[in-house]
């Protein structure tokens, strides 16, 4: 790609924020500046939560941003953009319609002639593999086959830019495989009627084996904190040792990144850090597998430390069910992780031996300890003549700092812990936070 | 039928909202202004009523096809009348956040609200609107049974849109659909399964209406259209039991042909629409979508027909809808005030038009006392019968629900029963009740729980059928019986599909008070104390004011006791009890 093309697509100083009604907005994205040539892939390549979805649809005109500007073919958009196709995580195929009707769907919007639109999506449908399905329905398809009709739906409006949504993920390993190469397959021959091609995903080998150039995304709020070009020519080969030397990086990377985002700022006081602490977001992430991973970790072959990508394909995890856990456990200080490494401290050690009771009171001491909002909640019961408290109050204060879902998400966290800590448990129908008889 | 009744649930979500707000009020005041209104006008047209003239009806049996053919057609009119009003209703009260906060609300308690009590006014409204031909008649019949079907069918639809699967909204957006588009590919496609139940619900829900509004008095004239309502009206007037009995005969023909003609392969044809992305077992063909498919020459009709549907509904129209979402859409401040300001002067508008009609009518708070005691009356009428019916159905049904093969067969049967008028046993009633000198304050109750206790057997039966296999092989496996199955088994599983079914026959109960608490039989006219009575006596008298009270406190027992029985029952069984 020459410097002299023209971009395809601008997207300068991008913010997109959930208004709440008190003063702080809650911002997912910030600061994002994305643009794209002719000829290439790129990937947004980010943990869930990073706001790099946001990020596509705002790139598509389905979501206005709070602030920024998209250029798209030279001009600032304000609606859904011509000339733009986008593959979905889902499929987002209308179960009611046959393959052949689902693929005329962008045609029959733009008005295309009948004769025209039948013969074009039978080409498109022929391209991807699926000749023969026409007159199938989606859901007699298996999820492989129906994410070849979300693409060729795409493909057959011929768009500039082709969006993906991590259009794999749905999908199993051997079928997503499968796809990926054919994709690349008919990208290198010049048979896919699109300029460019831009795709979000979690997973970072896919990324690496996909596109020209990778953006990594930092989480809370989204911004882009790396730019990567990827050296190697089509078709690629995973085993290559200069592959996983790159694929290992990019773990580093995202490993620091994640550590490096609640540590205090600079010139931050002594008192608001822990406030800072209590409203960190937390991952619902149960404490069997916690356990199950310090289990891990202390055996065999590990002994107490292990290389991330590795460990998550002996572990079967994507690296982003991974990460929360090895985040979750760093903040509760059972272990530490450092440059793509993951390390039992001394405490995991000890929760590894233990039995079932000294682990639920090493647990419960780790989360007074180190989870703000679990002291808060504990306090709080403590207090009070019945030993209840309404969880409003606690989704409230969280919502101030994160967006409902996310607030939704620690809490979910902290009842499923307090309750194996037996520090508190919940009453759901209450909607109300209460301490056992035995344990007031 | 197990999804169908699931689907239900969903549909069902929409009757039970929230707590009472300010527009459920402003919606209350309103719709009452109204029907002050309405009654206002059709009180000038009564003086020089023209009353059409129609042939007499004969109770001669072989003129019963014709009447129920005339019957059948003035139920589908009312049916597409229902089904232009959802499309536009609904899509209007999914699209404007404004729309909805009050088009919503008066929804709810048009749903509520005995609209047939008001038979008399809409009759003489409509047949002033058209002096003395019988269109104005027919107008008005079929606007009578359009109330009973309409609302549902709105709610339903109401529900789907606001329920759109987001990644499929995205689609549409992105390939760049016009609204027209989007209308006929996405919103209507997805709402069809509930629509198309709701649907069969009201018809149910017309029949009853429909045999009631065929022959009206009013004042000192009376009409009839033909249709099979008006041939009951008079073998009732002549004491003819045959007839009665002829017309039950005819009417379960009726139901039966447009039930398998139309309803069943209906159902079977929604199940395309059904937002799964897995395949399930739909069972076989009813046999007239079997044949429509086998025929070469209907198939080539329906084919031709379907692809100018598609094409017609697949023409961009207006544009593309070039729209872009916002996180928090800003409302204009202008708007907003034009909005609220419009409410309000409606507010005073309706608040001036209860105040000058309960003057001009002297209502005095006594009256409103005495509907509200009749109103009790009714309500332990209500109770008590949804508990007996409960006692009945529950084991009755579980007992049917667990075993696949009398499931099939009796869910069919009980759908069937659930769609016929029931109105049409009151004769029956009435005559045994005269026979044996019985208490009508008693014996007349039983009827208004005749037709709607199918609700309640058939969600029952659908639960029983549809809970797992694999928990009632655990409870075997537990040893689990006795008390202990019924409490911790089977009646956490049904719980969900028992209130569904609850909640309609509550509510068709209510409504089933205004036919059922007098009943007439030749020159007797027997009589209980509540508020349906109430509602009558009013109408025969010609006592519009009071009528109108009792429709108003009747939709206000409806709407409180959805709210404060059913709601949290609803609420609580599909947090807790859904599988």
């Amino acid at each position: 790609m020459d410097a002299l093309t023209p971009s395809l697509l601008e997207v300068k100083n991008i913010k997109q924020a959930y208004h709440k009604e008190a003063a702080t907005d809650f911002v997912v994205l910030d600061n994002v500046d994305v643009s794209i040539k002719s000829g290439e892939i790129v990937g947004l390549l980010g943990r869930s939560g990073s706001g790099k979805s946001t990020l596509l649809r705002i790139v598509a005109g389905l979501l206005k941003p709070t602030a920024g500007h998209v250029i798209w073919r030279g001009a600032e958009l304000t609606g859904p953009a011509e000339g733009v196709a986008m593959v979905f995580q889902s499929f987002a195929l209308f179960p009611w319609l046959t393959v052949q009707e689902n693929v005329e769907l962008g045609l029959e919007a733009q008005g295309v002639p009948r004769a025209e639109r039948e013969k074009r999506a039978e080409d498109a449908i022929d391209l991807i593999g699926l000749g023969g399905y026409e007159s199938a329905y989606p859901k007699e398809m298996s999820g492989g086959m129906r994410q070849r009709v979300g693409l060729a739906r795409a493909l057959v409006v011929h768009p500039d830019l082709l969006l993906m949504d991590e259009p794999f993920s749905a999908l199993d390993v051997l079928t997503a495989e499968t796809l990926r190469t054919d994709l690349i397959d008919l990208w290198m021959d010049g048979k896919l009627p699109v300029k460019s091609v831009l795709m979000v995903t979690h997973n970072i080998e896919e990324a690496v084996l996909m596109c020209d150039r990778i953006l990594v995304f930092s989480s809370n709020p989204g911004r882009v904190a790396q730019e990567l070009q990827v050296p190697f020519p089509h078709p690629r080969n995973r085993h290559d040792s200069a592959f996983r030397k790159f694929v290992d990086d990019i773990y580093a990377l995202m490993t620091r990144r994640a550590t490096s985002v609640p540590a205090p700022t600079a010139g931050g006081t002594a008192e608001e850090a822990p406030v800072l602490e209590t409203m960190h977001a937390l991952h619902p992430v149960s404490t069997n597998l916690m356990a199950g991973l310090i289990e891990t970790l202390a055996g065999e072959p590990y002994r107490g430390r292990a290389d991330l990508p590795p460990l998550a394909g002996a572990l079967q995890l994507e690296l982003d069910e991974l990460l929360p856990l090895g985040e979750t456990l760093a903040l509760l200080h059972f272990a530490e992780l450092e440059e793509g490494d993951i390390k039992l401290t001394e405490s995991g050690r000890e929760f590894a031996t233990a039995e079932t009771d000294t682990r639920k009171e090493l647990f419960a001491a780790a989360l007074r300890r180190h989870v703000k909002l679990a002291a808060t909640i504990r306090g709080v019961l403590d207090e009070r003549w019945n030993h209840r408290a309404s969880a409003v109050r606690f989704r409230d204060e969280l919502e101030d700092h994160m967006s409902p879902s996310y607030a939704e998400d620690t809490l979910r966290a902290l009842i499923s812990w307090g309750r194996f800590a037996e520090l508190f448990n919940y009453d759901e129908e209450a909607d109300q936070f209460f301490l056992e008889q035995d344990d007031a | 039928m197990s999804e169908t009744t699931v689907r239900a649930h969903d549909t069902n979500t929409a009757s039970v909202r929230r707590l009472p707000n300010a527009f459920d009020l402003v919606a209350f005041a309103f719709i009452a202004a109204g029907l002050i209104v309405v009654a206002h006008a059709a009180r000038h047209t009564f003086v020089p009523l023209e009353v059409p003239k129609t042939a007499p009806i004969h109770l001669d049996p072989a003129y019963l096809p014709g009447y129920a053919l005339r019957t059948v057609m003035r139920m589908f009119a009312a049916l597409a009348a229902s089904l232009a009003f959802t499309f536009i209703y609904s899509t209007f009260a999914a699209k404007s956040r404004r729309a909805s906060m009050v088009l919503v609300p008066i929804l709810d308690i048009l749903q509520s609200l005995p609209i047939f009590g008001f038979l008399t006014f809409t009759v003489t409204f409509f047949l002033g609107l058209f002096p003395g031909q019988v269109i104005g008649a027919e107008l008005a019949v079929v606007f009578v049974i359009f109330t009973s079907q309409a609302w549902n069918m709105a709610f339903s639809m109401y529900q789907s849109l606001t329920t759109l699967p987001a990644d499929l909204e995205e689609a549409t957006s992105c390939f760049g659909l016009s609204a027209w588009q989007r209308f006929w590919r996405l919103e209507v496609p997805y709402a069809i399964p509930g629509l198309v139940w709701n649907m069969m619900m009201s018809m149910s829900g017309g029949w009853f209406m429909l045999v009631a509004s065929e022959a009206v008095t009013v004042g000192n004239t009376s009409f009839q259209l033909p249709g099979i309502g008006s041939y009951i009206a008079t073998a009732l007037d002549a004491k003819d039991i045959h007839a009665v009995f002829f017309a039950i005969l005819a009417m379960l023909l009726v139901i039966l042909a447009y039930d398998q003609l139309l309803f069943r392969p209906l159902v079977a044809w929604s199940g395309k629409f059904r937002f799964e992305t897995t395949q399930v077992d739909q069972g076989d063909d009813p046999w007239v979508l079997a044949l429509l498919r086998r025929t070469r020459l209907l198939r080539f009709v329906a084919g031709g027909l379907g692809s100018i549907f598609f094409a017609v509904t697949g023409l961009r129209l207006r544009g593309k809808a070039r729209r872009r979402k916002t996180e928090h859409p800003v409302s204009s401040r202008a708007t907003d005030l034009v909005f609220y300001g419009l409410l309000a002067a409606i507010m005073i508008w309706s608040a001036f038009r209860i105040v000058g009609f309960c003057l001009g009518a002297h209502l005095i708070l006594g009256d409103v006392g005495t509907a509200v005691l009749m109103g009790v009356f009714t309500m332990i009428r209500v109770i008590v019968l949804m508990t007996l019916a409960t006692l009945l159905w529950v084991p009755v049904g579980v007992a049917i629900g667990l075993r696949p093969r009398w499931a099939r067969a009796m869910g069919a049967a009980a759908q069937f029963l659930a769609a016929f008028p029931a109105n049409l046993f009151y004769p029956i009633f009435v005559v045994l009740i005269v026979r044996f000198a019985l208490n009508p304050d008693i014996w007349l109750t039983p009827l208004i729980i005749l037709g709607t206790q199918w609700y309640i057997a058939f969600n029952v039966i659908a639960g029983a059928a549809a809970f797992p296999g694999d928990l009632q092989e655990a409870a075997k496996n537990f040893r689990v019986g006795g008390l202990l199955w019924w409490r911790r088994v089977i009646l956490p599983g049904i719980f969900p599909y028992f209130v569904t079914g609850a909640i309609t026959a509550s509510g068709g109960s209510w409504n089933a008070s205004l036919l059922a608490e007098t009943a007439t039989w030749g020159t007797t006219t027997l009589h209980a104390h509540g508020l349906g009575a109430y509602i009558q006596d009013a109408t025969t008298r010609g006592d519009s004011a009071r009528v109108l009270l009792g429709m108003v406190v009747m939709a206000a027992f409806v709407l409180t006791f959805n709210r404060l029985v059913w709601r949290p029952m609803y609420a609580f069984s599909s947090r807790r009890l859904r599988l």
